[in-house]
């Protein structure tokens, strides 16, 4: 009963936040709004004890995104182009995929059912297995690391060619701006 | 009942700062608003640990306060100099 009311609060919370965001004229409230709509999203997976994907929501929404939105800023400026506040065409598209996923959502087994599919395929043998088969304790951890680990190691070296190409490409600008300057 | 009664104060005080947040007026408002917000994150993250019965959610609230700082460092500073580097 707690936790529902906490979930709830939590969202009604992240829905003024986003609304906010939106609605807001000056492009660093929203970036600091969109702070705030990490740090409470961060604890409603907290509250769904996804404790990793809390981790990662915090770190890279709460403190990578903000930085490099506020990067953004210093090329484009703080303030947001006068504009009407809901663009209809955009807030068709919107809604429309909002229903259809929604709808989606209909055929999804109950939240927390031990008989859903993804709990019946792979899972039982981690669970059981996972100790003995990759001497690991933590079995997200097996999984990630191990059982997957070829997919966690490429998904590391594409991480690695992004960050590489995005320095080479800032430096160059960095270099370029020097050179104007002189 | 004393974790729950803490959790309601947190979130409250969670409510109010979104308010700030939203209303401003300056940007001085909305960045106290946002590092005060991450504080009750890192409490509120402690205080659910509690209540589920897994103090080790402590480790995932000392990382919240670390992330926290550099947000708030890196707007402090596109706020005063108008540049980052």
């Amino acid at each position: 009963m707690t936790t529902l009311l906490i979930d709830v609060f939590l969202l009604l919370l992240l829905v003024i936040t986003a609304i906010g965001a939106v609605a807001v004229r000056s492009l660093l409230a929203a970036t600091l709004l969109l702070a705030i709509y990490s740090l409470l999203m961060a604890l409603v997976w907290v509250s769904l004890q996804a404790v990793d994907v809390a981790f990662t929501e915090a770190a890279v929404g709460g403190g990578i995104s903000t930085v490099l939105l506020i990067a953004t800023l210093v090329f484009i400026g703080r303030r947001e182009a006068p504009a009407p506040l809901i663009h209809w065409p955009s807030a068709a598209a919107v809604v429309i995929t909002g229903a259809v996923l929604i709808y989606g959502t209909l055929d999804m087994p109950r939240f927390g059912d031990p008989q859903a599919p993804p709990h019946q395929h792979v899972a039982p043998h981690y669970i059981a297995h996972a100790m003995e088969e990759t001497r690991v304790p933590n079995f997200v951890t097996a999984v990630l690391a191990s059982y997957r680990g070829y997919d966690t190691l490429f998904e590391t070296a594409v991480i690695y060619t992004a960050g590489l190409g995005l320095i080479l490409l800032l430096r160059g600008a960095r270099a370029r701006r020097r050179e104007r300057r002189r | 009942m004393m974790f729950t009664a803490a959790g309601a104060a947190v979130l409250i005080a969670i409510l109010l700062f979104l308010m700030r947040a939203l209303l401003g007026p300056t940007a001085f408002d909305r960045i106290l608003a946002v590092n005060a917000i991450g504080t009750k994150t890192v409490v509120f993250v402690a205080l659910l640990g509690f209540m589920a019965g897994r103090p080790d959610f402590l480790d995932i609230a000392l990382l919240y306060a670390l992330i926290n700082f550099i947000a708030t460092l890196a707007v402090l500073k596109f706020v005063e100099y108008r540049h980052l580097d």
